[in-house]
């Protein structure tokens, strides 16, 4: 016990890190009927690390290019010990980080946290949200599979609509005009250094932000969390949180070896698209909208309005904080709400029934 | 210090200023236009392909088609029903999806978004929203070429 003392001493001396103890010792977490809520922010953090982890392994014998990535995903999962499991846990540990990050920005929405003067955490964590979407798309193409290679021809040309810039922003994203060998260099690139760097900013911004304000609590429950004792974060919240991580790598365990994620065929550039073609389920509801808008709607290409309602809607809910001002007040804007609702059930509804194969 | 002198004092000090930040500016917008113009691949030059044997018609039955590379592009030989040989760009107008042909419809469809066009490659059907590209085809024995431009 004497080294570890005195190594803590010599540190403290030179640092003094007695106060960020006293921090973490007197941080407290409210208590009140919707607390469950504070645990998905940790949640996906927990799935992010796994990314991390399982992403460094995959790079051992991943290998980008258009001639080997396939067969080199189709070497890890069929030769290496144990790489059907780590490639497994990689796919379905992303699928449910969006889903834990998607659970966290929708319970912020409801609970009206993301009022002033928390408008910059929600910023921040709506870029992060769309970063985590960046993950889904570049990483989906890197086996190099039939699917994913024809899901990217279609997500790459949705970005040449942009006026102006769009055939810029296609030869940049695509390395040239079409799908190619050099868009997976491209996307590898943008998937393993580019978007792991801008997450750890934004992670680093978005965990400083909830330190230095604390826990938010919506107005209507302010009594019950006043009447309730908060919950020491150390050591109670973070025992309650690391349940939940149990859980949640209990969820992945059983996903990535029961329903090992599938390979599939080998991108040809040169077939035509495979009936049955999907994306992710998190890009389903823009896809199944794609589907269903006719060829012209007001003499305007079809899928064009559909890009730009995507748009104005994706800004509509970034800009909550502002079109929202009254909340901060405990006045939330009952418009506000009911639209974010609505959004939310459509959203919901088209997934749900893309994914029963009502929609088809 | 006169009122003249804080003028002119005032007015260098913007002057340095000015200075500066041109100078930031220009070093930054130095080192980014090579960052710009590095991201977009080079032109590779690339012999116009115009004129392809897509298929043999031999291996082409009637009410089937087939998707064959044209230069760098995909495109779609059609046998309909009756016989006749048509070639088309197999890239789908909507969302750049390859096409394919299906003998239980008899016309052209793409899977990714239920797009559907007609054997004469007019968009007839879902989100596409023009017609594909036509290719002249000229059929010499068993050879099916294809023309771009027809």
């Amino acid at each position: 016990m004497e080294i570890p003392r005195r190594l803590w001493q010599a540190l403290d001396e030179r640092l003094q890190l007695q106060p960020l103890i006293e921090f973490a010792a007197d941080k407290e977490v409210p208590q009140h009927r919707y607390s469950w809520a504070y645990y998905f922010g940790g949640l996906t953090l927990f799935f992010l690390v796994v990314q991390v982890v399982t992403g460094i392994l995959l790079l051992l014998y991943y290998r980008p290019t258009s001639e080997a990535a396939f067969e080199s995903v189709q070497f890890i999962v069929a030769r290496v010990p144990f790489g059907w499991l780590i490639r497994s846990i990689h796919s379905w540990s992303a699928n449910l980080m969006v889903l834990a990050a998607v659970a966290h920005m929708v319970s912020v929405f409801l609970l009206g946290a993301y009022a002033k003067p928390r408008e910059l955490t929600w910023w921040s964590g709506i870029a992060l949200v769309g970063v985590a979407f960046g993950f889904g798309f570049s990483g989906y193409l890197l086996p190099w599979n039939e699917l994913s290679f024809f899901a990217t021809r279609i997500g790459t040309d949705m970005v040449s609509k942009v006026p102006l810039i769009g055939h810029w922003l296609l030869t940049f994203l695509r390395g040239g005009e079409e799908v190619t060998g050099a868009t997976l260099t491209r996307f590898f690139g943008l998937h393993v250094a580019v978007l792991p760097m801008i997450t750890a900013a934004l992670i680093g911004l978005h965990l400083a932000l909830i330190q230095r304000q604390g826990m938010h609590v919506p107005e209507r429950l302010a009594e019950e969390a006043r009447r309730r004792r908060p919950l020491r974060f150390i050591p109670n919240f973070v025992l309650r949180e690391a349940i939940v991580w149990l859980a949640g790598l209990a969820a992945l365990a059983a996903l990535a070896a029961f329903l090992p994620w599938e390979l599939g065929a080998k991108a040809d550039p040169f077939a035509p698209a495979p009936a049955g073609i999907k994306p992710e389920w998190y890009f389903l509801f823009m896809f199944e909208t794609l589907k269903l808008l006719p060829a012209h709607v007001l003499g305007i290409e079809g899928e064009l309005v559909g890009l730009v309602a995507f748009t104005l809607a994706g800004l509509a809910w970034f800009l909550i904080p502002v079109l929202d001002r009254g909340a901060a007040a405990g006045r939330r804007s009952r418009a506000v709400l009911i639209a974010g609702l609505v959004a939310l059930a459509a959203v919901v509804l088209v997934t749900g029934l893309s994914l029963a194969g009502v929609l088809s | 210090m006169t009122d003249d002198a804080a003028v002119q004092r005032s007015s260098r000090r913007s002057f340095v200023n000015w200075l500066l930040g041109t100078t930031v500016g220009a070093t930054v917008a130095a080192a980014l236009y090579p960052v710009f113009r590095f991201v977009i691949p080079p032109e590779v030059a690339e012999a116009p392909v115009n004129r392809v044997l897509a298929v043999r018609l031999s291996e082409l039955s009637p009410n089937s088609g087939k998707v064959f590379r044209f230069g760098a592009k995909p495109g779609i030989v059609v046998r309909t029903a009756g016989g006749d040989v048509r070639a088309f760009a197999a890239t789908c107008t909507h969302l750049n999806c390859t096409v394919q042909y299906r003998p239980d419809f008899q016309h052209i469809w793409c899977a990714c978004h239920n797009g559907h066009y007609d054997l004469q490659g007019k968009n007839i059907e879902g989100p596409p929203p023009r017609p594909l590209e036509t290719f002249r085809v000229d059929v010499a024995g068993d050879d099916v070429y294809v023309t771009r431009g027809a």
